[in-house]
């Protein structure tokens, strides 16, 4: 009887299996690239805003500090979001009539907020608190890049629960001194582990990874 | 149609009876504690428990355990089948693999929306806190309100307050939902067209304009009790512009039968406030003190700091006489069921024999045979403690029965001590049902030309006999503001949506007289208008809002600036210092020995040819109906019923059985809930309604109680299709009770959700007493048969918790079964409503229950609550079953529920041996609802369908406190954090603390020799334990 299959259908067989698994743990690769991808995480793509506010000449070239604006974020869970009067706080004297801040002027006028759109958006069952990560040496570009660097705000992190695990799992690595916290120019030292570890014994900074700490 | 339960006595629903046809009237009168006859092995005889839940438990009816030991009666032939079963196994296995398939989502782009100019106090994530108060059946509760960026989301006790020391009842934990009910009244209507408040204003003057020659004699102002000096001052402004329009009052939810007996005792309207820290002996003659009424939850805080164990000489006695199981009732050392018609033999005969003081004589025959020893013993104990005792008369006993009990309290020397008379909270005190006649009869001769009602809802709650309804419609123009545009609504041309109390500024007395100042949390969400206004609106002035007016009320002879100081302070603190009511001196007109003087115009009514006795009491849930659209009230299982989303015709056993009814567990798919009774017709006085019977233990014989507050017309979507209107037969010469029900069998049958149902007991003492002496004694003796094994019995290495080490001890012997803590629970967590339906199913979602248990004999046990939220054990058996990890314990002891990661195999709820995880079988949250979305707390995760839930010690609550104490560089102190359930609590049963701080009241509780686990023997180790129950028996009176 003759044969049915060719002899190469040996070579196809041993050779489709042994890749079958490259070729899945290669998938499981790519699904595990996709996402963590800026695709999907949001991370590094500069969002539109209704107003093309630009922290890189609010922060960087006149130097504001974040706390100006963003007023709650030693006191809350949340660090705030500027009301419009805080934008006419200068910019009624300031590029008072420039037609790039009409929006604003309209708002203040009006009643009607402001609708940005979200560049640091934490899932509903996150319950994430500013306050005690900036009372505990959590430097504001730390997590949220160099701000003063970007003329449109854009997510820096991937803000994924791995990222959060990093630093909660090791916090000396990116610990700084509290007065230095809403510097943006603060760069870590060569020796941040030893610094780290002196902070973390200073300011009594926990290794909290319980799930409760941040769902709930 | 027999044989096919209801659901609701509007629609027939289709459905099988279940198994289980124990006929408890069996149960009755056997006295033997026979061993239920489980499958399993059967315990030990050292567990054997005397408690029990249900009759059927009582007497061992194998049925009913055959019923009860399938958790899941629905899924049995899936569960034994084989091939079911392997068919199921590959689901399960299809669907884990899908499961991580959902969680591949990116997420939408968001909005974020500042202010434009952002108020200067608020923070945006952090809560503001308002004092305030609630009013309600004219007496005030200080109230604190957790406000989120403007919107009121939790409310709390005020702790300055003296009615209530920070404690909170349902339903001021339930006052939020009806805050944001969506079926409120929402525009101003005349004859259903919507109109501006202008007109409303144009035709109120014309009618005003029109009465002025006539002195305003065809004007009436309908209120419920008024204790706002504000309005009271306003409606006497108005009453002496129109000198001939009258002011009545009927609230159905206040206390006539006080007022009048007070009356009838010493000539006046008086309220007697009484001091339970100073009483030793108390005497309560179906009083519900602990339960409800003016200055209960004070009450309940005094009452329970006298019953501490520790203090076992301090310890007070509790005597009950009750016409219908209450908490009150089950915190009594003795109990003693009785018709309310005899009680006011029993008072009689008591007050006698303190009369006859010094001679030690007998009560006499006037009281019925199996009394006379209680009553002996009753009086003796009274005596022996002058001065430091206690009568008080229950709302729904007649003006004689009051009448006797201060007379009692008098001859005792009671007054000044234990009790203390002061002039009404009510600003102008009348006899409420004659009010309401002399309205009805107004109305009925023609003499009524304008009728305002501001507030409640007289066409449903009005006695049946006085045909309200057909009286109203005789007035020309006839005004109704409320909440709901409800039966009276219907009724009346215009109806004013009303300004919640949480939305509208106005001032209130506590039951001591203290002020509070009534101050808006929100904007009025539908542009209500508060009594204040519409009354302003009758004055020369209409156009002053609220605010003005209570301002202008309060800033009388006070310079401005002292004023603006006192006005901030009063609002800061939600007190108006020095505003308490002064002792009256008042003198009972009648003595003990001349107690025949004292008439009883009821005493002709009741128990007079055949039939039996009816009972009418408000519903300890939703009061008189004015909060029958309040989900978290509507599946709020009443203390010692358990029945949920209806009322019923409650009846003793042996009641029952001799009408040859019967009822029984039965199941409808889901677990169990669900008890199928009898309808019964109930003829009184010529009108009949129907509704389910259901056996209370504990009630008395021949005698039924319904309760008002169902059967709502027109009271919203919560509200319909629920009970019956037990109004419709009540009449107003025996408001409270009368004789001569007939109650006959339709032989139809109706499903009722009852929670009390729900597991067994198998021989376990989940709760534990023991008589006063035994504590002394030998305090380790309610203790001797822990079966708890040692620490080292476990394959796990033992965890060090050496930061926070949270837990949290329940003590039973306070807890009095007032459901605050379940209702605030639900209030802070977001948990659903999710309907009767799956109510019958076993699928409330309550993280908190309370469970009843009884011990002794079956007419009238000992009854004890035990509240039992999540163990938080340390050997969880719910962690290790978990397939993705969503469950897991923290470092500081909790058992963490994980939403975002659970997946809904419901594997830790079987093991759980509690029971106490929830799942959401359906998507029970209302996701669509935009006035409910408002109070919701921002705190919580909001579940959707398919994860578990449960008790998490309110962790938003500790990470809160952590969060600032770690900010201040110190450690969390003892107190800071209060769980939800612990803050409602008025009895302080609930402790919640730091079991590493030895100095916290936790460790402390926990340290004590009548602490025990629930179910320790299991080695769960939970966190949450519980103090024994100590009853201080009189030993004449032995168990």
């Amino acid at each position: 009887m003759s044969q049915i299959f060719h002899r190469s259908a040996n070579t196809i067989a041993r050779v489709s299996i042994f890749g079958a698994v490259f070729f899945i743990a290669g998938l499981l690769g790519l699904f595990a690239e996709v996402n963590r991808s800026p695709w999907m995480t949001g991370a590094q793509v500069a969002r539109d805003q209704p107003i093309q506010f630009s922290h890189e000449r609010h922060v960087g070239g006149n130097g504001i500090d974040c706390r100006y604006c963003h007023t709650s974020v030693e006191e809350s869970s949340f660090a705030g979001i500027p009301p419009t009067r805080t934008c006419m706080n200068c910019h009624s004297q300031i590029f008072a009539n420039s037609p790039f801040l009409e929006p604003v002027r309209e708002s203040f006028r009006s009643g009607r907020s402001i609708q940005w759109n979200r560049v640091h958006d934490l899932p509903d069952f996150v319950y994430f608190d500013h306050s005690i990560h900036v009372n505990k040496g959590v430097g504001c570009t730390t997590c949220h890049g160099q701000v003063d660097r970007m003329p449109l705000m854009w997510q820096e992190k991937s803000l994924q629960m791995e990222w959060c695990l990093d630093c909660h799992r090791a916090p000396e690595r990116y610990v700084r001194p509290r007065d230095a916290v809403f510097r943006v120019d603060y760069v870590a030292p060569p020796n941040q582990a030893e610094v780290g570890a002196r902070l973390i014994e200073e300011y009594q900074i926990q290794k909290l990874t319980s799930c409760s700490v941040c769902h709930r | 149609m027999s044989g096919e339960p209801r659901r609701d006595l509007g629609l027939g629903s289709g459905g099988s009876v279940g198994l289980g046809g124990g006929d408890s009237a069996r149960a009755v009168g056997s006295g033997s504690e026979t061993q239920p006859n489980v499958p399993t092995e059967s315990p030990a005889p050292s567990l054997q428990s005397p408690f029990w839940r249900t009759l059927e438990e009582r007497a061992g009816d194998p049925a009913f355990q055959e019923h009860l030991y399938n958790e899941f009666p629905s899924q049995i032939e899936a569960i034994t089948d084989p091939v079911a079963r392997r068919t199921f196994l590959k689901l399960m296995g299809a669907s884990i693999a899908l499961a991580g398939a959902t969680a591949c989502t990116r997420q939408p782009v968001e909005k974020i929306v500042p202010y434009v100019r952002q108020p200067e106090e608020l923070v945006p994530g952090r809560p503001l806190y308002y004092a305030t108060a609630m009013p309600l059946a004219g007496v005030a509760t200080g109230l604190l309100v957790e406000s989120h960026e403007g919107r009121p989301t939790k409310i709390e006790g005020n702790p300055l307050h003296p009615g209530s020391l920070g404690a909170s009842d349902v339903f001021a934990q339930a006052a939020i939902l009806g805050l944001y009910d969506p079926d409120r009244a929402q525009t101003l209507t005349n004859i259903g067209d919507i109109r501006p408040w202008s007109a409303f204003l144009g035709a109120i003057s014309a009618a005003l304009t029109a009465q002025r020659p006539l002195r305003g004699a065809g004007i009436r102002l309908l209120t419920e009790s008024v204790s706002s000096p504000t309005l009271a001052a306003q409606i006497r402004e108005l009453l002496e512009r129109f000198p001939s329009a009258k002011w009545h009052q009927w609230d159905p939810a206040s206390r006539d039968h006080a007022r009048a007996g007070a009356k009838l005792a010493f000539g006046e309207f008086v309220d007697a406030q009484y001091r339970f820290d100073q009483a030793d002996v108390v005497l309560s003659l179906d009083a519900d003190f602990l339960g409800c009424g003016p200055g209960s939850l004070r009450y309940a805080r005094d009452f329970a700091g006298r019953r501490r164990p520790e203090q076992a000489d301090r310890m007070n006695r509790l005597y009950a006489i009750e016409s219908m199981p209450s908490s009150t009732g089950a915190r009594a050392d003795h109990r003693l069921p009785m018709k309310p018609s005899q009680i006011e033999a029993f008072a009689r005969a008591i007050a006698a024999a303190l009369g006859r003081s010094g001679e030690g004589g007998g009560v006499g025959n006037t009281v019925p045979e199996h009394a006379r020893r209680f009553a002996d013993a009753v009086a003796k104990d009274l005596q022996a403690h002058r001065g430091r005792s206690l009568v008080v008369a229950g709302d729904g006993q007649p003006a004689a029965v009051h009448a006797l009990a201060h007379a009692m309290n008098q001859a005792l020397g009671n007054a000044g001590t234990t009790v203390v008379y002061t002039q009404t909270a009510e600003a102008e005190p009348v006899n409420q049902l004659d009010s309401l006649r002399d309205l009805v009869a107004d109305m009925n001769a023609g003499r009524v030309d304008l009728l305002i009602i501001l507030g409640g809802n007289p066409v449903y709650t009005a006695p049946a006999d006085l045909n309200f309804a057909e009286a109203l419609a005789r007035p020309q123009l006839r005004v109704h503001l409320s909440l709901y545009a409800d039966e009276t609504s219907a009724l009346c041309q215009w109806q004013i949506p009303e300004a919640h109390f949480l939305e509208a500024w106005s001032d209130a007395r506590a039951h001591d007289g203290t002020v509070s100042i009534v101050q808006p949390l929100i904007a009025p969400l539908y542009g209500g208008r508060s009594a204040h206004e519409v009354v302003a609106a009758m004055s020369d002035r209409p156009e002053q809002s609220g605010y003005e007016i209570v301002r202008a009320h309060w800033n009388q002879g006070a310079t401005a600036a002292s004023f603006e100081t006192s006005w901030r302070r009063w609002l800061h603190d939600g007190v108006v210092p020095n505003t308490a009511f002064a002792p009256k001196s008042v003198r009972a007109q009648s003595d003990i020995p001349n107690q025949p003087a004292i008439p009883n115009p009821q005493s002709a009514t009741s128990s007079t040819g055949g039939g039996i006795e009816i009972s009418f009491r408000n519903d300890p849930s939703i009061l008189d109906g004015r909060f029958a659209n309040n989900g978290w009230l509507q599946e709020l299982p009443k203390p010692i019923t358990r029945l949920t989303w209806d009322n019923a015709v409650l009846a003793s056993p042996a009641t029952a059985a001799k009408l040859s009814a019967s009822e029984a567990p039965s199941f409808q798919g889901g677990e169990h809930g669900q008890v199928t009774t009898d309808l019964v017709e109930l003829k009184y006085r010529g009108r009949t309604i129907r509704g389910a019977l259901l056996q209370v233990v504990g009630h008395p014989d021949d005698c039924i109680t319904v309760h008002s507050g169902y059967g709502r017309a027109r009271g919203g979507r919560v509200a319909a299709g629920a009970g019956f209107n037990a109004n419709a037969i009540r009449t107003a010469d025996a408001w409270s009770f009368g004789g001569g029900c007939e109650v006959a069998k339709t032989g139809g049958k109706f499903s009722l959700a009852v929670t009390q149902y729900h597991h067994l007991m198998e021989g376990r003492d989940m709760v534990r007493a023991a008589t006063r002496d035994e504590y002394v004694r030998d305090p380790k003796a309610v203790n001797e048969h822990d079966e708890t094994p040692p620490r080292t019995i476990t394959l796990y290495p033992d965890f060090k918790y050496d930061g926070y080490k949270w837990g949290m001890a329940i003590d039973v012997n306070a807890c009095i079964g007032c459901n605050a803590c379940v209702v605030g629970c639900q209030a802070e967590n977001n948990i659903p409503v999710v309907g009767k339906d799956q109510v019958l199913r076993g699928r409330e979602m309550h993280w908190l229950r309370v469970d009843t248990y009884y011990r002794g004999a079956a007419a009238n046990p000992e009854t004890y609550f035990q509240p039992v939220p999540c163990m938080q054990c340390e050997n969880a058996p719910c962690e290790v079953v978990c397939p993705v990890g969503a469950t897991v314990h923290s470092d500081e002891g909790l058992n963490d529920m994980v939403y975002n990661r659970c997946v809904g195999t419901r594997y830790c709820s079987d093991n759980c041996p509690y029971k106490v995880r929830r799942f959401n079988f359906l998507l029970y949250q209302d996701w669509n609802t935009p006035s409910l979305k408002l109070g919701r707390n921002p705190d919580v995760t909001v579940r959707s369908r398919g994860v578990m839930e449960k008790c998490t010690y309110c962790v938003q609550r500790i990470n809160k406190a952590k969060i600032e104490s770690e900010k201040d560089d110190r450690q969390v102190r003892d107190g800071e954090i209060k769980t939800a359930c612990e803050q409602a609590c008025p009895a302080d049963a609930i402790v919640f603390g730091n079991l590493n701080d030895p100095g916290s009241r936790v460790a402390k509780l926990k340290a004590e020799e009548r602490n025990y686990s629930l179910l320790g023997e299991l080695n769960t180790r939970p966190r949450t334990t519980y103090l024994a129950a100590v009853r201080n028996v009189n030993p004449e009176l032995g168990e």
